[in-house]
């Protein structure tokens, strides 16, 4: 049982970095995820942006969910609640997946850290500890929801690595994508990942969280030479449109959260069928998902390169524009201004006869302007999700 | 003799009479509604029994009323304000309490404190019981068509029925999954369907409380589930299944509505107890008081539950046999008590801080299902119950008009207690008895309850019967269970707000969808006999 005291003065907890992140947002501007207090903005969003993209940015993802898979049926387990195949991941390896309920509906998805074959952490977005136990059954696996023991920092950007080296974090350069291992950095012994949510070279940090404000001084120990910002998530939000990273409850409902059923979503219509593995024995979801795939996705999220600088944020989607005769064929799930692109983006659901690539839809942009709103009709390009894409992310050695 | 005539006479100024009321006066009737004592209000008043405090005497919180009938008849305008709820709490014997709070974040690190899994299965339940209540929400307002007659209107509505279960997009179009729930849901025990979702007793036991509330069942009963459902199926500003306190107390609402209807020129006839209903050749064509006045109307609406309605006021042999028996048999029992209390300070609890706002909503002491069960196990046995189930709240900490500066009014709602004891029968010995042993167990938990009573208003089933006229003091004015609900409520056959004695219609919360203070009953059946005499007002209700 939790001993943890609460009180209604202060209903959310505060992450082991607070005592920095407090002091860096002169801004004091704070966003609620998972029951904690992070930073939406510390000074300047468009700032905090540019130092994921042009130096390093660190954000405390600690809020983030985080289960401990432990047992000799770990790596069983984690085949039948998620759609890919895991025994192809090593120790020392993540894997990115999806877990879909019994219909196919995706549920979540998450990065699987995978320790040694029976020993297993999932890092999400929602919480899954029902819906994992509910999974456990009949397998020597025990679940343990870890989110409060485990401080967490990305740390994003061209210079990630170097700032990594010039702390004698050894080897760092040579960990591979979707890899992780341990490493002196400073005085602790912490865990480091290869992984991120900005499309860019990046890594995140895992430690204990006593540990947590000496990591965070020194990735700003070199900050006179390479200035390295703490990032909130409003710059969170617009690197990961970039890297067309798709969130739940955003983009789409979480199957387990979804009031009504119609809003639920399967794999081929989030566009990550590549997650899906129907060869695998028996696994959450197959059945549906091999349903599901013969059918073909009647709606799909897709990227979409939208014409003007004005972001389609909320926007509905049209076939054409022709007065009368425009029929609602989409919505824009998120969308922005890219300042890196210097394109006008967006991440949204596009029905079956406009959801390959090249084809073209058009947004209705309500625009504030000045106090009125300014309707804009503007054409969008059905392209991939993944806006940004640059060769360092996947570089070996690393940029330093 | 004094002889008047109107197009309609209601019988009974509850909150659903007085909803009729205002609907038929709206469309230009004119309408009578009479009532036994000098104020309106039914089981929703608001009374000053003790100098300086007023009590919501009998229903004490507010989800339930339709907002489109706040809307139409204007009810803010005439004085009524709901003021939601800020938590609500079980109080542990360990000294712990468990809370739930407006903020999600920290409900959901008060229930972890017991259970993680508890704490992530309640959004879960939530979602769950919200579906069924999307479901439901659009069935209140439905005339329950009869599922046995082939006229159109009923085929329709069956098919209206149907066609909320596929709709696309109201309801998201519910699969086969939530169809099952849903029949599953109005059948089970709310112990077997918590135990679908919840490992820690105290989160069960205090969800449970809602579905015992009033009701002649205990958590394991079949059918008590839904008796949950129906306490969830209200809102406050869009806040599916949150309750708030009527500011200056459940009269409020009813006082609002007497205005409301007032204004469209209704005519309220107070002090004014009816004795029998006038009917000839199976018309009902007026009333009679005990004064031996008569009043005369085109068709007569009794607000007074099924049973009141027809074994009291309507004579026997006016009525079908069929009838008759099912009448007699419908299921009424009173199974609830309450205090009222007059406090001369905020009580101080053991386990809960003075000023957290789980304090300020509604507060229990129940440790876990067993002993609610068991509770249920002595109004069987026909006695009250050792360790009650109450509902209790102190409406004055957010209300600033119901008791005197620094003093308090606490409501406690009590289950279970009989109507009939086994021993002997209620007397005021055992009615004061019954009180103190209430007070007593809530005394348990705070260290200066006991001191600070200052009065006391002691109901038992049998008070609330002569008070308010609920047969059995039965406060749904009927079981809430399947074989008495939609097209079975009250009797059926006559769930369409009609009777077999024609003009004479029901309005009260015996007929669909059933009790709290809702005003779907009294709504319902204004449409239908604004219907029947080819009216047609535009209203967001009707």
């Amino acid at each position: 049982m939790n001993t943890e005291k609460i009180s209604y003065k202060k209903p959310l907890l505060e992450t082991p970095f607070h005592e920095r992140t407090f002091e860096h947002c002169f801004a004091n501007d704070w966003y609620r995820w998972a029951g904690y207090k992070v930073a939406k903005e510390y000074s300047s969003t468009e700032l905090e942006y540019t130092s994921m993209r042009n130096t390093a940015g660190v954000i405390d993802i600690t809020p983030m969910h985080k289960y401990e898979i432990k047992g000799k049926d770990a790596k069983s387990f984690i085949n039948k609640l998620i759609t890919k195949d895991i025994t192809k991941i090593q120790s020392n390896q993540v894997a990115y997946g999806i877990w879909c309920n019994e219909d196919g509906m995706v549920i979540d998805d998450g990065t699987i850290f995978c320790l040694n074959e029976n020993h297993y952490r999932i890092f999400c977005a929602e919480r899954n500890l029902n819906w994992f136990c509910d999974t456990a059954t009949g397998f020597n696996v025990t679940i343990e929801d870890i989110s409060q023991s485990i401080a967490a920092l990305a740390f994003q950007g061209p210079l990630s690595c170097k700032i990594l080296n010039l702390l004698k974090v050894e080897n760092i350069e040579n960990l591979k994508p979707f890899h992780f291992n341990d490493f002196n950095l400073e005085k602790h012994n912490v865990t480091i990942s290869r992984t991120g949510f900005s499309g860019d070279l990046g890594y995140e940090i895992w430690c204990d969280p006593s540990q947590a404000i000496d990591v965070w001084d020194s990735l700003f120990k070199f900050n006179r030479d390479y200035k390295v910002l703490a990032a909130g998530m409003n710059a969170l939000e617009m690197v990961r449109i970039e890297a067309g990273f798709i969130q739940p409850n955003v983009d789409f409902m979480s199957a387990e959260q979804a009031l009504r059923p119609n809003r639920m979503r399967n794999p081929y219509e989030l566009g990550l069928g590549w997650l899906v593995n129907l060869e695998k024995e028996y696994f959450t979801g197959k059945q549906a998902l091999i349903r599901h795939k013969e059918n073909g996705p009647e709606k799909k999220l897709v990227g979409l390169d939208v014409e003007g600088d004005k972001p389609a944020v909320g926007s509905v989607l049209y076939d054409n524009i022709k007065k009368n005769q425009a029929k609602e064929i989409g919505i824009v799930t998120a969308a922005m201004w890219s300042p890196v692109l210097k394109s006008n983006i967006a991440i949204g659901f596009v029905n079956k006869e406009h959801y390959n690539l090249g084809s073209n839809v058009y947004a209705e942009i309500y625009h504030p302007e000045e106090l009125d709103y300014r309707k804009i009709w503007a054409e969008c390009k059905v392209v991939k999700k993944q806006f940004f894409n640059n060769p360092r992310k996947n570089a070996i050695p690393a940029l330093t | 003799m004094n002889k008047s005539k109107y197009d309609v006479a209601i019988i009974g100024g509850g909150h659903n009479g007085l909803t009729t009321a205002c609907y038929l006066a709206k469309a230009g009737l004119k309408v009578i509604v009479v009532e036994r004592h000098d104020y309106v209000g039914g089981a929703a008043v608001s009374r000053e029994l003790h100098p300086g405090w007023t009590y919501s005497n009998c229903s004490y919180v507010c989800s339930l009323l339709r907002p489109e009938i706040f809307r139409d008849l204007e009810l803010s305008k005439h004085g009524l304000q709901i003021i939601p709820y800020e938590g609500s709490a079980s109080m542990l014997n360990d000294g712990r309490f468990y809370a739930h709070y407006q903020d999600h974040d920290l409900t959901y690190r008060s229930i972890a404190q017991f259970s993680k899994k508890d704490a992530e299965a309640y959004d879960r339940f939530g979602k769950d019981v919200m579906r069924q209540c999307k479901i439901i929400k659009p069935l209140l307002k439905m005339t329950p068509p009869d599922p046995t007659s082939f006229k159109p209107k009923d085929i329709m509505g069956l098919f209206e029925f149907a066609k909320y279960f596929a709709a696309k997009d109201e309801l998201g179009g519910l699969g086969e999954k939530e169809i099952y729930d849903t029949i599953r849901f109005w059948t089970m025990s709310v112990r077997d369907y918590l135990e679908e979702y919840f490992e820690s007793e105290i989160v069960k036991v205090h969800l449970a409380g809602s579905a015992i509330i009033g009701t002649a069942l205990g958590p394991y009963s079949p059918g008590s589930a839904y008796v949950l459902l129906h306490h969830y199926m209200g809102e406050v500003d869009g806040t599916v299944g949150a309750w708030g306190y009527a500011r200056g107390g459940m009269g409020s609402i009813t006082k609002a509505m007497a205005s409301s209807f007032k204004s469209k020129n209704g005519e309220i006839k107070a002090s004014s107890p009816v004795t029998k209903i006038l009917i000839k050749n199976n018309k009902s064509y007026g009333l009679v008081l005990e004064n031996g006045d008569e009043i005369y109307a085109d068709k007569i609406v009794s607000n007074l539950d099924v049973k009141r309605t027809f074994l009291k006021v309507v004579e026997e042999k006016e009525l079908p046999n069929d009838f008759y028996k099912a009448v007699k048999n419908f299921k009424i029992r009173g199974s609830s008590g309450k205090l009222n209390i007059a406090l001369d300070d905020l009580p101080i609890w053991k386990s809960i801080p003075e000023g957290d706002p789980a304090g300020t909503g509604d507060l229990h002491i129940t440790q876990n299902i067993e002993e609610m069960e068991g509770a249920y196990d002595d109004w069987k046995d026909g006695k009250w119950s050792q360790f009650p189930y109450v509902d209790m709240c102190i409406p004055s900490i957010n209300d600033p008009t119901m008791a005197p500066q620094g003093k308090h009014y606490m409501s406690v709602f009590i289950q279970y207690v009989p109507y009939n004891l086994a021993d002997g029968g209620w007397t005021e010995e055992k009615r004061l008895e019954f009180g103190k042993h209430v007070m007593s167990r809530i005394g348990n938990y705070s260290t200066n309850f006991n001191d600070i009573i200052n009065h006391a208003e002691i109901r038992t089933p049998k008070e609330l019967e002569a008070e308010v006229g609920l047969t059995e003091g039965n406060i749904f004015q009927g079981e809430l269970t399947m074989d008495q609900l939609m097209f079975n409520r009250p009797v059926p056959g006559y769930a369409q707000y009609k009777t077999p004695i024609k003009n004479l219609y029901m309005c009260g919360s015996s007929t669909h969808p059933g009790g709290g203070v809702m005003g779907a009953p009294g709504a319902n059946a204004a449409r239908e006999i604004l219907k029947d005499l080819n009216k047609k007002i535009s209203t967001h209700y009707i």
